[in-house]
């Protein structure tokens, strides 16, 4: 293993990870709200804002995709040393990275079942940039409407009809980060 | 001089891990080699695995108690280590030897720590086996009037 | 009518100081440390390690310390303390046939190539009470030849001792075979083949019957040893009769190996103490199955003899679905039965939960209790 896989985790883990776990649950609770994270610094294509998420939600146990240009040795590795996640195809994982395109068709991936809904995965969809404009999000943890730039509003929509089903996703740009769980409704005004 | 120190790194670090914390804390060097941390020492938990009927499929047995650490020495090697139990100065020295071994003082740390280590650890396991054969069974076949 | 109420702290704290003092005891008697309980009641030590399924003998030292004794509190400890652990990974199957023994016996071959190594055990002791033990005088002295020398030879008729086949794993040492290996090579007992299936692992995901057999033996692992016990008891009186023999009975050190990811190999991360129970069942043949021996498995963590013994009782009880036996309603054949039962920790906090207050749900009973009766003794007068 490269030295460099060796780098890029939290400084000092406990208090790096509480914190980044705590804004983690704070987007997935208030969707389309945008928060910084802080303390990963990945290899390459993974944003630092994807990294925090890597390091507090993988481990041993939480199968992992690398969808496209996230397929690298480098992430391979950095994963293996950090998390220790097994990388594996779309439809066993509990996690995915990638870019929007990358990750299509995104129905390959689990949405749970009836018995067990929280056997779905959750897609971490990498952006150029985050901001708060685009498709309206109405739905739960949501005072009224918000709006979060999405990458279109069709798979999302698909999604929401699958509810208690479905995947939930974070979007990440850069060390920002936002989420929009299976329960959120998604319009193109 | 007598031969170079050689053990393979696989067996060194088992050596590490199972050796008693204050046997090895007292053989590293003092101060410790200058080193930055790459993932501190870290307590958790490794799920171990039996095989149904000593053969078979593996199956989940319990868990038990580890302690991995990883570090760089400055301007050397990067030195890994996973050992059992709790213990964060057993898996940071763990590391450190796992490190000075791959280095130019390879031949002194077999000599200084791995191979006292390794001599505890045969005198310890030969003295069980050894009371343990003590309690092997001879048996006596008892001699029948028929059989004559 | 519902009248929420509060209060008791002030109870509760003293309740807990109460309890610091009655653990400690009598001051007069020098404290326990967690060392003497380790070294000294290795066998409780065992129970809660294998019962709280993690394998750390000061953590399960401290927890029997911490409970005043009672095991079943002290594997609560344990299994609530596990769950705050991070996992860094899963082991390689432990290879038994390695192991460094300390106690080896079969009751079906006499002459097993390795030999009956009786080990520290209780069996052909008297069960007499030990009164030098309390007077608390020198421990008892070790026999002349115990741990350095072999032992004397009897009149020059027995052959002087081999070495002890598998001793210290590693370096080629020998390996210890199996037992059932012997019969295995004749076909006169089901194989055992190896197979790579990740195990489903019940401390990631709810148990889902039918289970797996390798989800039977985790739960059965982590089970209470009491339960198990009175479940292959009631096999060997006719409840679901196996007619088990044990094959083979080993103690000793096994190296634990795991997969290290930043390195790319597998590397010893430990040394643990096991005891292994192979079991040789009878079997007539089935539909299916010819007729050929069975195998029933334990595998706990310590030396836990009776454990691992009940163990593969009850394993080899709950397979008569696979070999095509009838199912006779007996307990130990019943998968549900055993497996939502064995765990100890469970049972005993739904069992004790029923002790902490339930005004509101008695009140309530007993309103329904109050009406049913008006009910009943209006009818009778009416009837009068």
């Amino acid at each position: 293993m490269r030295p460099e896989a060796l780098t890029g985790g939290f400084a000092a883990p406990p208090t790096d990870a509480a914190r980044a776990f705590r804004a983690v649950l704070d987007v997935l609770a208030r969707p389309g709200v945008i928060a910084e994270v802080t303390g990963a610094l990945p290899p390459a294509p993974l944003s630092p804002a994807a990294g925090v998420l890597a390091l507090v939600l993988l481990d041993g146990t939480t199968p992992v995709h690398l969808a496209g240009a996230h397929d690298c040795p480098e992430l391979r590795d950095w994963l293996a040393f950090h998390t220790g996640a097994p990388v594996v195809g779309a439809a066993e994982a509990a996690f995915a990275f990638g870019s929007w395109q990358a990750l299509q068709p995104v129905s390959r991936f689990a949405t749970g079942t009836p018995e067990y809904p929280d056997r779905a995965a959750t897609l971490v969809i990498e952006m150029a940039a985050l901001s708060a404009e685009g498709p309206r999000l109405t739905g739960p943890g949501i005072a009224g409407a918000t709006r979060l730039s999405l990458p279109e509003t069709a798979a999302f929509r698909a999604n929401r009809a699958l509810f208690p089903l479905g995947f939930d996703a974070f979007l990440t740009g850069g060390p920002r980060i936002a989420g929009l769980p299976r329960s959120t409704i998604v319009e193109d005004n | 001089m007598s031969e170079s120190f050689t053990m393979a790194r696989r067996d060194w670090m088992g050596l590490m891990a199972r050796a008693r914390p204050g046997e090895l804390a007292a053989l590293m060097p003092a101060p410790l080699p200058a080193h930055h941390i790459l993932r501190a020492p870290e307590i958790g938990a490794v799920m171990l695995r039996g095989r149904i009927g000593a053969t078979g499929a593996a199956f989940n047995m319990g868990e038990m108690t580890v302690t991995r650490c990883s570090l760089q020495l400055d301007g050397g090697a990067v030195g890994h280590a996973h050992v059992q139990g709790r213990d964060r100065s057993h898996a940071l020295h763990a590391a450190i030897v796992d490190a000075l071994m791959q280095g130019p003082l390879a031949d002194e740390t077999g000599r200084r720590i791995l191979a006292p280590l390794a001599g505890a650890e045969a005198a310890r396991r030969a003295t069980r086996a050894a009371k343990a054969a003590a309690t092997k069974v001879e048996f006596f076949t008892l001699v029948r009037g028929e059989d004559q | 009518m519902y009248v929420a109420v509060k209060g008791g702290e002030r109870a509760i704290d003293n309740a807990h100081a109460f309890l610091a003092e009655e653990r400690r005891g009598d001051p007069a008697v020098p404290e326990l440390s967690v060392a003497q309980i380790r070294e000294q009641m290795r066998l409780a030590v065992n129970r809660v390690m294998a019962e709280g399924s993690l394998y750390d003998p000061d953590l399960a030292a401290l927890a029997i310390k911490q409970a005043r004794g009672d095991l079943i509190e002290a594997v609560f400890l344990i299994r609530a303390y596990r769950t705050t652990l991070p996992r860094h990974g899963l082991s390689q199957p432990v290879d038994t046939a390695a192991m460094a023994v300390t106690r080896r016996v079969s009751a079906t071959f006499k002459d097993a190539p390795g030999g009956q190594v009786l080990g520290p055990t209780f069996d052909y002791t008297h069960r007499l009470l030990d009164f030098a033990l309390m007077a608390g005088g020198p421990d008892a002295p070790l026999p002349a030849d115990a741990g350095t020398m072999p032992p004397v030879p009897h009149g020059g008729k027995e052959a002087p001792p081999s070495p002890l086949v598998g001793e210290g794993w590693g370096g080629g040492a020998p390996r210890m075979p199996h037992v059932t290996g012997f019969l295995n090579r004749e076909g006169l007992i089901e194989p055992a083949p190896a197979g790579d299936d990740t195990p489903p692992d019940l401390t990631r995901s709810p148990m889902e019957l039918p289970a797996s057999r390798a989800l039977r033996l985790q739960a059965l692992a982590r089970g209470d040893e009491g339960f198990l016990l009175s479940l292959a008891y009631s096999t060997q009186r006719g409840y679901g009769r196996t007619h088990a023999f044990v094959g083979e009975l080993r103690i000793g050190m096994v190296e634990v190996e795991m997969d290290i990811p930043e390195l790319g190999f597998a590397v010893p991360i430990g040394e643990i103490e096991l005891t292994e129970c192979e079991t040789v069942n009878q079997f007539k043949g089935s539909r299916t199955e010819p007729p050929q021996f069975t195998r029933g498995y334990g595998l706990t963590f310590g030396q836990t003899e009776r454990k691992a013994l009940a163990m593969s009782l009850v394993d080899r009880a709950l397979r008569w679905k696979e070999l095509g036996e009838d199912f006779t309603g007996a307990p130990a054949q019943d998968e549900e039965f055993v497996l939502m039962h064995a765990d100890n920790v469970q049972a005993t906090g739904f069992l004790e939960h029923i002790k902490l207050p339930h005004y509101v749900d008695f009140q309530s009973e007993t309103e329904l209790i109050r009406r049913l009766r008006a009910e009943v003794l209006a009818q009778r007068e009416a009837a009068e």
